[in-house]
């Protein structure tokens, strides 16, 4: 990995190129058929060369429609998946080098709130016993105080009222609440929350959201966020990343994402989201089709079968990187032909080719 | 033309502790080509109100008092067998999972068909096919892949038959119960956008049932805000959105985060709706409400007229009055019965 990323302290998580496939499942027949021609079996591309790095308490948005890998990212990131290629660096230490005892600690501290709290939590289990679960399992004390100051912070009070319960006693926004406790339960650094409200009713919805903002702020925590509720991420968020088949297409600031989105396929996204207001009207481009399956991934941009600024060929044979453009005021990074490469880019591509080759420093930084 | 009249409609449901009352006492119309919103979180009744319309609530579910005419025909007072020939044909339903209402065995176009020549004997086959390729076309399918079964599709290609199969027969009244809240916003823009335009050519009605107010938003003429079986405000969209007078509507549009705009504080309702075997005689919001007074605790709330707007709330004259302002902190929301019981509820377990 290129050694001139900056490694000081702030930054929490570093990840580079994270490429996650999954083979796709074929019945025997095929299989045996395979082995003889000697033919590659067929691969789903679900994340393919995700960067992006994660500051101490910073919380960094991950956003695409269905299919475009945001959740596989995020499981990936708390070693859910064992990534494909790629590296994930906690504080200066890469991953997939890591011994078991690095690896438990970085579970510790690494966890992950689900979408939906009515599959997440164990249904025979104790609201207690679900919390204390992660505190016997690192061999932590204090399990009973700890459990209590957890479910208190989840605004779950008075605790002891909830020690016995089963989560089926439980209405959504509490099992929620459950579920960010036994998060919370092991002082981690480090958050996924996967769609964490979209499962709970509306009045619910921004209750759990407080508490996940207040979370942060108290615990210093770094969290991303996955969902396709644009809306949602924009009220919490720092920055956030668009995804697209298994690729990031723009990343940068939340506020400059979405009041100045520069890829064609952000601006689709932003206008698809609904206003609760009926006098703003809203631009309506319609973005036609879906994702594309990702197994047989399009060549060039990815985004070129739907996009409505295809400026030709060399949209469909080189594939833009994601990096600093010299076209716009925002401070993101894009990936899109449209716009040319920032001044500083060019330099560090010379650079580049003279020196290491790593194409990943130079889009990589904020 | 009016469509649909209800008036003082009651659905209860037969539960151990004796009835509950999901629909209390609604009444309202839809007109013809008009698209009525109706929100409110779960459990207020809104779902139940539209399975009441159309004829399919559960053994357990039942209408207590009041009238549903369609067309000036009361349909609670047809037997069974007439009523079945308003489903589908005259009013039909889009359901929240299509997943769930469509038939895994049989392709699109077998369901389809089906529904078709149930409604309209005599219908030939190759008629009915051409309704098929009408509707894929209309909802943005391609015809061809009418054969398929329904795992084949994508979740909004599956929303899409259900709309297809919802419209096959030119319904005059189209109930949507969360159409889009499983599929991501790119395919909720285009099946929001769809809707409309299918609409405008068959000239149907359409009451949106949703949680979601941005949908209503944009997709309704008209909208009630619903809370526990009761309706809370009623009225033209703009002045719903723009200057309700019920504390409820206030809170609810604050709840939800806006893609327009920058550092705004999500506001939380404390609490919970009421149950509804036995609910509190006052208003049913009254515990939830930074507004409450010893009369919404005891009486029930008569509407408030204001702009075109129907608001049951006994200080909807005192909205204007700097409520709208606020209703923009935290303060005014912690300041509740509910949101009391609850720092009280705490306060005790230290």
């Amino acid at each position: 990995m290129s050694l001139n990323t900056p490694m000081d302290d702030e930054t929490l998580l570093e990840v580079r190129n994270l490429e996650k496939h999954f083979q796709v499942d074929e019945g025997i027949i095929s299989s045996l058929l395979r082995s003889v021609t000697g033919a590659e079996a067929d691969y789903v591309h679900a994340v393919d060369g995700v960067s992006f790095d994660l500051k101490r308490g910073e919380t960094l948005g991950l956003a695409g429609e269905s299919g475009c890998g945001k959740t596989t990212t995020g499981m990936s990131l708390v070693k859910l998946h064992e990534p494909t290629d790629g590296s994930i660096r906690f504080r200066g230490r890469d991953l997939t080098e890591a011994d078991d005892d690095e690896l438990a600690q970085f579970r510790q501290n690494a966890q992950m709130i689900f979408q939906d709290p009515f599959e997440s939590l164990n249904p025979r289990m104790t609201v207690y016993d679900t919390i204390a679960e992660p505190l016997r399992i690192h061999d932590v004390r204090n399990e009973t105080a700890r459990v209590r100051r957890a479910l208190e912070f989840a605004e779950l009070q008075p605790p002891d009222q909830y020690f016995n319960q089963y989560p089926h006693e439980l209405s959504g926004g509490q099992r929620q609440r459950v579920a960010i406790a036994r998060a919370l339960v092991l002082d981690p650094d480090f958050i996924v929350a996967d769609e964490p409200v979209s499962m709970l009713d509306v009045s619910l919805r921004a209750g759990v959201l407080s508490l996940m903002e207040r979370m942060t702020e108290e615990f210093d925590l770094s969290v991303v966020y996955i969902s396709h509720d644009l809306s949602l991420l924009r009220h919490m968020c720092d920055r956030l990343a668009i995804m697209y088949m298994g690729k990031i297409v723009e990343k940068g600031p939340t506020e400059d994402v979405i009041e100045n989105p520069q890829h064609p396929y952000t601006r689709s996204l932003i206008n698809a989201v609904p206003v609760p207001d009926p006098g703003i009207g809203r631009e309506r481009v319609e973005l036609g089709g879906e994702v594309g399956d990702a197994i047989d991934v399009p060549s060039g941009c990815r985004f070129h079968g739907r996009c409505s600024e295809y400026i030709g060929d060399i949209c469909e044979t080189e594939e833009p990187p994601l990096e600093g453009k010299a076209d716009f005021e925002g401070r993101q990074e894009v990936a899109c032909h449209l716009y040319e490469p920032a001044d500083d880019v060019v330099e560090a591509r010379v650079g580049e080719t003279t020196d290491t080759g790593d194409d990943s420093a130079a889009s990589a930084d904020d | 033309m009016t469509v649909l009249d209800v008036s003082d409609l009651e659905v209860y449901y037969e539960t151990e502790a004796g009835p509950a009352k999901a629909v209390d006492g609604i009444s309202f119309s839809i007109e013809e080509g008009e698209n009525l919103g109706i929100v409110g979180e779960s459990g207020c009744g809104k779902t139940t109100l539209a399975k009441a319309i159309i004829g399919i609530l559960p053994d357990e579910g039942y209408v207590n008092n009041g009238s549903i005419e369609f067309n000036d025909t009361d349909l609670t007072e047809l037997p069974d067998a007439q009523r079945r020939r308003y489903k589908w044909e005259e009013i039909s339903m889009i359901a929240q999972s299509a997943m769930n209402a469509l038939d895994p065995v049989y392709t699109i176009r077998e369901q389809i068909v089906e529904a078709v020549e149930t409604h309209r004997p005599g219908t030939g086959r190759t008629e009915a096919n051409e309704i098929v390729a009408e509707m894929f076309d209309l909802v943005g399918l391609d015809a061809a892949r009418a054969d398929d079964y329904p795992h084949q599709f994508s979740g909004g290609m599956r929303q899409r038959a259900m709309i297809a199969m919802a419209l096959a027969l030119k319904p005059s009244l189209v109930l949507a119960d969360e159409p889009t809240t499983a599929l991501d916003v790119i395919m909720q823009d285009q099946i929001l956008k769809r809707i409309g335009r299918i609409q405008t050519e068959i000239n149907s009605s359409m009451m949106v049932i949703t949680h979601d107010v941005s949908v209503v938003a944009e997709t309704c003429d008209r909208v009630i805000v619903m809370y526990a079986g009761k309706i809370a405000e009623e009225g033209p969209v703009e002045e719903i959105f723009g200057r309700p007078y019920h504390p409820y509507t206030i809170g609810l549009k604050r709840a939800f985060p806006n893609i327009r705009k920058s550092d705004q504080d999500l506001l939380s309702i404390a609490g919970y709706p009421p149950e509804l075997v036995d609910p509190p005689s006052g208003c049913r919001f009254a515990e939830r409400c930074p507004l409450a007074t010893d009369e919404c605790r005891e009486f029930e709330p008569p509407a408030h007229h204001n702009n075109g707007l129907r608001s049951y709330c006994h200080r909807a004259d005192e909205i204007d009055d700097g409520f709208r302002d606020r209703a923009d902190t935290a303060e005014t929301w912690a300041d509740t019965d509910a949101a009391r019981a609850i720092d009280a509820l705490a306060e005790g377990g230290d």
